[in-house]
């Protein structure tokens, strides 16, 4: 199927829905039209019209002086994304992969999350570093990571990673619009994700975290591919155990919201935390030790993370699939945290 | 005042008519890839300057460059001596601990860096590394403002927040001096692309040393310039050594401008020791940016010291110091000037005299300013405000103590549990309360 520019553009209003994949083109293709400022760098985004097609018929909209197809050279074209930020442009970088965002890591960390603070607040850096993340798709050890946290580690650096179509767009509008350099996460396997998408919404806020199913039992704490591995959970074990689960969206890994985690923690005494990433030093550990520091009273059984299996990721599908988080691995330490908080024998008390 | 000095440059020779109609016509001008052709046809559409959407002080980046003079040779020689003495000055408030840090001093590399500056129009934007207070001087930064900076004072030229590593003056269009060697190659790349994309005429310079064009970002950053056609001078100050390290030792082409021919760049090597044959060169260099062939500079130049102040560069024979001191660019155009009658011994005499009270006046400044106050310490993280974001200092809680205090607890661990929980149990015989607690469910009504 062709896109066409009004396909790409239509000035729709009201609530419609739409895959992960759209929203990000559409608000992409939105945001150019509304500042001549943005420009998009990056590898094969142009005529190939983006890996995973996120920048199709964006070229013929926008043309190759803002849609630009780089040399395969990740540390000289997201640098240069920095320079041009710093003479005030908003370009917005697409690394193919985060796994390739490695090759990047210098100008990502030393000069991009750098430059605002070590020159004494002179010049901003005003970009987007858009990433998918990602395993399972049988892609072996060195395309399967989902290093955010390296990013998200990073003062400087602001790191935002929807789970919805909806947030998608929030997201990217805020960031487009952010002074600071924000890494972009998203997801090989959300791209087809569908929902629906208020396109009169407000931006979101960078820095804060959402509520998306509230609940009494247990607070299941993620984001990303994660969030609706989280609610489906929830779904089945509000089904077979009339567990009922409070699911938070982190949406935004640096800053990171405590309060919203921790507040809900302290109502539902228990937490489980989703994560894609490995286990050991993961964003489950800094979520995990929030909590203990922030609800360490009110924790009724301790904090328990889901997160791969710590090898370079095997190619074989067994293993593959054996390695990353599946439901069952998910249903299975929510029950446990459930029974270690007494579940079915103090419902009647906790709850009155 | 501190920098009034230091003498203005003063044209002898104006940029050519057809120098500047050269730079008018840069998109014409441009090699005929299907990219260029784009750009260029639509550059006329975005040519207006465009206030910048980040609100700083960015927006004139289009006003035309007023003409590129010539530096008179005795003025060179003065920026030159300015550079070495405060060069003397901050090596010597190194040793006084008045500066923390590395220190890299352009001790030898005067020439170089007062005939690349002469050449740039103010327009014009430099990114350089860690080597980089001479070119913060020739660049028309406050001497003072420099020396706060090493100083780690509040007036310092990155407000105290970068040091001797991180000059940046956006006024004076020095976007930063680099720690990371390669750094600032991908950086002033995105430059020139942004002055491509608005349609600018003005062009960036990089500088880098010598070991520096051995780093992927060296090579990665050409290739895209050469692609694109961009404004910039990428500008190697081959002092000869990387560190400890020589360039024969180093780089299996020790002839580091021919590195261009891989990117069908335009390139050349000039004698970094005479401030004119640099300016020259880098002139013609720029002209060619700003038609749109980006272009290799190698410039040889003289580390007369160690790689830093603490460097005693014992890996230096005595011989090859005996050449590097035979290369003194300074002594060298004094002598010049002397010998051609361009200046008298007691001329000389006074400019070193009022260098000297220029430097002094630059340490009282850096001296007296104050230290930026502590409360400053996350004014810098992000641009644009952000919500819990963190500003805790080492050691500070991540939630504020709850204001409820159980009267059973000791004062020590204030509202440390809910109400109604378990002791203390470091009070009194209440170790065996804490483990029975733990077991306990909680009660209700205790969330916060």
């Amino acid at each position: 199927m062709t896109a066409s520019t009004a396909e790409v553009g239509a000035a729709e209003i009201g609530t419609v829905t739409m895959t992960y994949r759209e929203a990000l083109r559409t608000t992409l293709a939105e945001e150019m039209r509304r500042d001549k400022d943005v420009l998009l760098i990056g590898e094969e985004i142009g005529l190939f019209e983006g890996s995973y097609k996120i920048t199709k018929g964006l070229l013929k909209e926008f043309g190759p002086k803002r849609v630009r197809d780089t040399p395969i050279a990740e540390e000289g074209f997201t640098g240069a994304a920095v320079g041009a930020a710093m003479l005030g442009l908003r370009p917005i970088v697409e690394l193919m992969t985060i796994n390739f965002s490695l090759l990047a890591l210098d100008q990502i960390v030393n000069h991009a999350a750098k430059i605002y603070g070590m020159f004494g607040g002179q010049v901003p850096v005003p970009m987007v570093i858009r990433t998918p993340g990602g395993g399972g798709q049988q892609l072996g050890a060195t395309h399967s990571q989902n290093v955010e946290l390296y990013y998200s580690f990073v003062p400087g650096l602001k790191v935002v990673a929807p789970a919805t179509p909806a947030a998608a767009r929030g997201l990217m509008q805020a960031a487009i619009r952010d002074n600071d350099p924000v890494l972009f996460l998203e997801n090989l396997s959300l791209y087809n994700s569908k929902g629906e998408v208020d396109l009169g919404a407000a931006p979101l806020e960078i820095g804060r975290a959402a509520v998306v199913r509230p609940g009494r039992d247990l607070t299941v704490i993620a984001y990303s591919r994660m969030v609706p591995v989280a609610l489906e959970a929830a779904r089945q074990l509000h089904a077979s155990d009339g567990a009922d689960l409070e699911v938070i969206d982190l949406r935004s890994l640096r800053p990171l919201d405590r309060d919203t985690f921790v507040h809900s923690v302290r109502r539902t005494h228990a937490a489980v935390v989703l994560e894609d990433d490995w286990l050991t030093y993961g964003i489950g550990a800094e979520v995990s030790a929030s909590i203990g520091e922030g609800a360490f009273d009110y924790l009724d059984a301790p904090v328990r993370r889901v997160a791969m299996a710590e090898v370079p990721m095997p190619y074989s599908k067994p293993l593959e699939t054996a390695a990353l988080p599946q439901m069952t691995d998910v249903t299975r330490a929510i029950k446990d945290t459930l029974a270690a908080t007494g579940f079915n024998n103090s419902r009647s008390i906790r709850h009155d | 005042m501190v920098r009034s000095t230091i003498p203005t440059a003063e044209g002898t020779k104006g940029a050519t008519p057809a120098s500047r109609a050269k730079a008018k016509t840069r998109p014409s001008a441009r090699p005929k890839r299907a990219s260029a052709k784009t750009a260029s046809e639509t550059r006329s559409k975005t040519a207006k300057p465009t206030a910048t959407s980040a609100g700083t002080a960015q927006a004139s980046h289009l006003s035309p460059p007023p003409a590129a003079k010539q530096r008179r040779l005795t003025d060179l020689y003065r920026q030159m001596l300015l550079i070495r003495r405060f060069e003397e000055r901050a090596g010597r408030s190194y040793t006084e601990a008045l500066v923390g840090g590395y220190l890299h001093l352009n001790l030898g590399e005067e020439a170089f860096i007062a005939g690349t500056a002469a050449a740039m129009e103010p327009t014009d934007y430099l990114f350089t590394n860690y080597r980089e207070h001479g070119f913060a001087l020739a660049r028309g930064a406050d001497p003072g403002r420099v020396m706060a900076e090493l100083y780690g004072r509040q007036d310092g030229l990155s407000k105290g927040w970068g040091g001797s590593m991180h000059m940046f003056d956006l006024q004076h269009r020095l976007m930063g001096g680099y720690g990371i060697v390669g750094g600032q190659l991908p950086l002033a790349t995105g430059a020139a692309l942004a002055i491509d994309y608005r349609g600018g005429s003005e062009a960036v310079v990089a500088t880098m040393g010598d070991g520096t064009t051995n780093i992927g970002a060296f090579h990665e950053s050409l290739n895209i310039a050469a692609l694109w056609n961009l404004p910039i001078v990428y500008v190697i100050d081959n002092n000869e050594l990387g560190m400890g390290t020589s360039v024969e030792r180093s780089s299996a082409e020790p002839d580091l401008h021919k590195r261009a021919a891989a990117y069908k760049m335009e390139s050349a090597r000039v004698d970094g020791t005479d401030p004119s044959k640099v300016q020259e060169a880098t002139r013609h260099a720029l002209s060619r940016a700003r038609a749109g062939h980006p272009y290799l500079l190698e410039v040889m130049t003289v580390r007369l010291k160690g790689h830093s102040v603490v460097d005693p560069a014992t890996y230096r024979s005595k011989e090859e110091t005996a050449q590097a001191l035979a290369r003194d660019p300074l002594s060298r155009l004094a002598q010049r000037l002397v010998d051609e009658g361009t200046a008298t011994q007691a001329e000389l005499a006074a400019w070193d005299r009022e260098t000297r009270d220029a430097v002094a006046a630059a340490e009282r400044f850096a001296k007296a300013s104050p230290l930026p106050p502590v409360d400053s310490l996350f004014d810098y993280t992000y641009a644009s405000p952000v919500p819990n974001e963190s500003r805790r200092l080492p050691g500070d809680p991540l939630f504020p103590p709850p204001t409820r205090v159980s009267a059973q607890l000791g004062s020590h661990i204030q509202g440390g549990r809910p109400e109604g929980h378990a002791q203390n149990r470091w009070a009194e015989g209440s170790v065996q309360d804490e483990w029975t607690a733990r077991a306990e469910p909680k009660l209700a009504g205790v969330a916060a």
